[in-house]
């Protein structure tokens, strides 16, 4: 933090407020882009590559695998024969087992998230308004802030209950039952489908859980400071701007996985 | 919590300093002034100190199974006080150590010497001097970006030294070689160490990436705009983006293979036998791993390259006293090569089992790599030709980069052929060629960058004499280990075998091989002369003089030794591009990049008295040079 500042005292001694030239030609951050902006933008560019390269991996399992071709009424599990469909497989909500509600639960989960990417929105257009006076203003971000905390932590919630089922298994959709039968899943092996769709599934989804976690983290920080005055005292809520790009990249993500995962 | 204000006034104070040795800053102490430090020059050394460091290490390595290649027979019991275990009793160098060797080697060079020696050394050290800024966007992240590193090296380190040896299957860590314990000794602990300083050595490149891009955009100086940035900057620039896309996949690829590794996935592994009993691992790919890798594995090669190029081309033209030709055509061509680098990665892939059709669209595109690749060694030549050239050690460095980058890019336009590639791939024509092209030109990039930044980042010049017995030595020791090695390659010797006494036909190489081994030896040796040099410069050297190249960039504006801050008063302005050597019509055959078209009437083109008149007015456009 220190040299934060230090750094932004540099960067504007050779600001000159006469210069008309071209936003590129030095002197100036183009675009008016706060360098730690900048800084969150290209790391995001990076993740999107990690996430990119997870996601690809899948495809290619996925495509390695003949997909299941009877009808959809008829469908069991096989490990050994094809890739499970996955309506079959998220399909359960809790507290009502057996029940077939294919992919309810984490539609609702999705749409959490969602929203509290939404909650993200109003609370960085409460930063960054100037229709506010700084009470109002620090109470609105406050707000939007806890919302988009609480969003968060029911999304991991969610996914820790969706984590707990699948791990458990079911025995729906399975025939032949014996002793010996595997029920739910690990990371050699599952009742679902091959191996490596429950290892993808823990490695994806948990990869990208990390992420909503370290947001939920950074959140936490951003809520507390703005409730110690910190921004309000800098003068600027950029802070709340910066993580928040993280957080709809995050959400961004969770589109692709959930596109990967529970829908193709 | 500093200000810039206390250290401009401290870089003032110590602008009339002595040594390296009598420069201290006034406040916080050695920690926070060496160690734990902010500055960007401070950073940028210890990136250069450990990069050297490294660069011993693994160039030791390669002359220990050189040992071995050129002397099978050999008794390398002398030996033992180093390598303990790994010489056995007969005297004989371990198979299993000579792998780890050539593993660690490969690692070590490629990652710890020429990506973080190299890049992290000088673009730390030069993005904010030449831009005009006080420091990095963040120096805490800057800071932080050394520490990963050195925790990453540290990691490395310590995995040359268990009982098992360090990583043995390639540094291209393939599967199932590198995911299965049973493959081999270095496949266990030294194989997750491995993976564990890659993961935070990734982490330092991250971080020091995103500063050099943010920096870059975000803290040039007024009139600095992107067509007046030394060519430097735009490679450090370019090679930090480079890295921002490829090196995130590695570690997709490098995580998964943990996962293989430690937890039971099957990701990369799919049926296999060992000892006749199947593992239970099914549906994997071994070739989507390399495909991940090679992802970063080729952009790596220009990370690698291009801060070398870039240091060229500064001290080329400085030493040229002429303007780099084709200034635009130097930027096109690294943007070139930089988009070029991420659709090319599988002509490693070649014999990996691809369809035929995907194979030659890798081939076509690698082939036009050679257009970029061209025009920059085409503007090398053209600027030097008939320049004043002033033979400084590190101008002969960079022609030595020249030349090497010329001899071992003519040879990979060889390899980009599949057809060609099939029949050279893994020999040492490969390892000649890309030792030349990427390896020793990117080293000499990084010699000829501290010969060139010395008396900046230490107030003393280098002794040239020195540098000269280095340079002819290294040149010939260069030339002498790898131009034979094509025709190793062309004779299908594979590379990485430990031994190539039971092959008849080999035999008559043998005195090829033993003539590579002694170059080796003796260029290796040649290099103490560089590290005696090094040092005893440091407190020993001449003083530098200010502008000791009579160079245009702007560190050269900087006091001898700057301060945290680096311009004791404000920032210098940039007004003219950076290559204006040998104006027709100027005083000197050098304007530094600070001095405003108003003061050189005598040599200012007309466009440029229509700039010098905009200098005037206070509302200055002065930004735009060519308008």
């Amino acid at each position: 933090m220190a040299n934060e500042s230090t750094v932004q005292t540099s960067s504007t001694t050779a600001l000159n407020p006469n210069q008309t030239g071209s936003i590129w030609g030095g002197g100036e951050s183009p675009m008016k882009a706060e360098y730690g902006k900048l800084m969150m933008w290209f790391f995001l560019l990076s993740d999107a590559l990690t996430f990119s390269a997870f996601l690809i991996a899948y495809g290619v399992a996925r495509y390695s695998y003949p997909a299941y071709e009877g009808a959809a009424a008829d469908f069991v599990y096989n490990p050994d024969a094809y890739w499970p469909i996955p309506e079959k497989v998220y399909n359960a909500i809790p507290f009502f087992h057996g029940l077939d509600a294919p992919l309810i639960f984490v539609g609702l989960m999705t749409f959490i998230l969602i929203l509290s990417s939404v909650t993200m929105v109003l609370a960085v257009e409460a930063g960054n308004t100037d229709a506010l006076d700084p009470d109002t203003k620090q109470a609105e971000v406050q707000k939007w802030m806890l919302w988009t905390i609480f969003g968060g932590i029911i999304f991991l919630s969610c996914q820790a209950w969706e984590w707990a089922h699948f791990i458990e298994g079911t025995e729906q959709f399975m025939t032949g039952i014996t002793a010996d039968t595997f029920f739910g899943a690990n990371l050699t092996q599952n009742q679902y489908g091959p191996p490596l769709f429950a290892a993808f599934f823990f490695f994806i989804t948990g990869f990208h859980g990390m992420h909503v976690l370290s947001g939920v983290v950074l959140n936490i920080i951003l809520f507390y400071n703005t409730v110690m005055g910190t921004y309000r005292k800098r003068g600027h809520y950029l802070m709340v701007e910066k993580i928040g790009l993280y957080w709809h990249f995050v959400d961004l993500v969770w589109v692709f996985v959930f596109t990967f995962f529970y829908l193709v | 919590m500093s200000t810039v204000d206390i250290d401009i006034k401290q870089a003032t104070d110590d602008s009339h300093g002595g040594g390296h040795d009598e420069h201290h800053e006034h406040h916080g102490n050695f920690w926070t002034n060496y160690i734990f430090s902010y500055d960007h020059k401070v950073i940028g050394k210890q990136f250069l100190l450990t990069g050297m460091f490294w660069a011993l290490i693994g160039v030791a390595m390669s002359v220990v199974f050189r040992l071995q290649l050129g002397f099978p027979d050999a008794n390398l019991e002398f030996l033992r006080p180093l390598l303990g275990g790994w010489i056995d009793s007969a005297g004989k160098l371990d198979p299993n150590f000579y792998l780890a060797l050539v593993t660690m080697h490969g690692t070590i060079m490629v990652f710890f010497v020429l990506t973080a020696g190299l890049s992290g050394t000088f673009s730390n050290y030069l993005i904010p001097l030449q831009i005009g800024a006080r420091d990095m966007a963040s120096g805490f992240m800057n800071m932080l970006s050394y520490w990963f590193f050195f925790l990453s090296s540290v990691v490395m380190f310590a995995s040359l030294f268990i009982q098992t040896g360090p990583a043995s299957g390639g540094w291209v860590i393939y599967p199932p070689l590198n995911a299965l314990e049973q493959a081999s000794p270095g496949s266990g602990l030294g194989m997750t160490l491995w993976l564990v300083s890659m993961a935070l050595f990734i982490v330092s490149t991250l971080l020091g990436g995103i500063n050099y891009i943010a920096t870059v955009i975000n803290l040039r100086t007024e009139g600095m705009s992107f067509t007046r940035l030394p060519l430097t900057i735009w490679a450090f620039f370019i090679t930090a983006v480079i890295g921002l896309l490829s090196f995130p996949v590695l570690f997709s690829a490098a995580l998964l293979l943990i996962f293989d590794r430690s937890f039971g996935t099957s990701f990369f592994l799919s049926e296999i036998y060992i000892g006749g009993e199947a593992l239970s691992n099914v549906g994997g790919s071994a070739v989507l791993f390399q495909h991940l890798f090679w992802f970063l594995g080729h952009p790596e090669v220009y990370i690698v390259l291009l801060p070398a190029l870039g240091i060229t081309s500064e001290i080329v033209a400085t030493n040229s006293r002429k303007p780099i030709f084709g200034y635009r055509a130097m930027i096109g061509s690294i943007l070139g090569i930089a988009v070029l680098s991420f659709v090319v990665w599988a002509h490693h892939m070649f014999v990996s089992g691809m369809n035929p059709f995907l194979g030659s669209v890798f081939m076509f595109l690698t082939l036009i790599i050679a257009v970029p690749s061209a025009v920059k060694a085409f503007n090398y030549i053209t600027t030097l030709w008939r320049g004043n050239l002033v033979f400084t050690p590190a101008m002969l460095f960079s022609i030595g980069l020249v030349s090497l980058f010329i001899v071992g890019g003519l040879t990979g336009i060889h390899l980009a052929n599949a057809a060609i590639d099939i029949q050279l791939h893994d020999t040492y024509f490969v390892v000649a060629h890309f030792h030349l092209v990427m390896g020793a030109s990117a080293f000499f990039g990084m010699l000829a960058g501290i010969y060139h930044w010395f008396p900046k980042m230490f107030g003393r010049m280098m002794n040239d004499k020195l540098g000269y017995v280095h340079f002819w030595l290294t040149f010939a020791g260069v030339y002498l280990i790898f131009f034979p090695m094509h025709f190793l390659g062309i004779a299908a010797f594979p590379r990485r075998y430990y031994s190539f006494t039971s092959f008849e036909p080999f035999g008559k190489f043998t005195d090829l091989n033993m003539l590579i081994s002694v170059a080796a030896i003796l260029t290796f040796a040649a290099q103490f002369i560089f590290i005696f040099n090094f040092f005893y410069s440091m407190f020993r050297g001449k003083i530098a003089p200010a502008n000791p190249w009579k160079s245009n960039t702007l560190e050269w504006t900087t006091p001898r030794n700057p301060g945290h801050g680096n311009w004791p008063g404000p920032l210098p302005k940039v007004y003219r591009w950076p290559y204006d050597y040998s104006k027709p019509g100027a005083k000197d055959d050098f304007i530094p990049q600070n001095v405003p078209y108003s003061e050189t009437k005598e040599s200012n083109l007309p466009y440029e008295e229509e700039l010098a008149k905009l200098e005037k007015e206070p509302k200055s456009n002065a930004t735009k040079r060519d308008a």
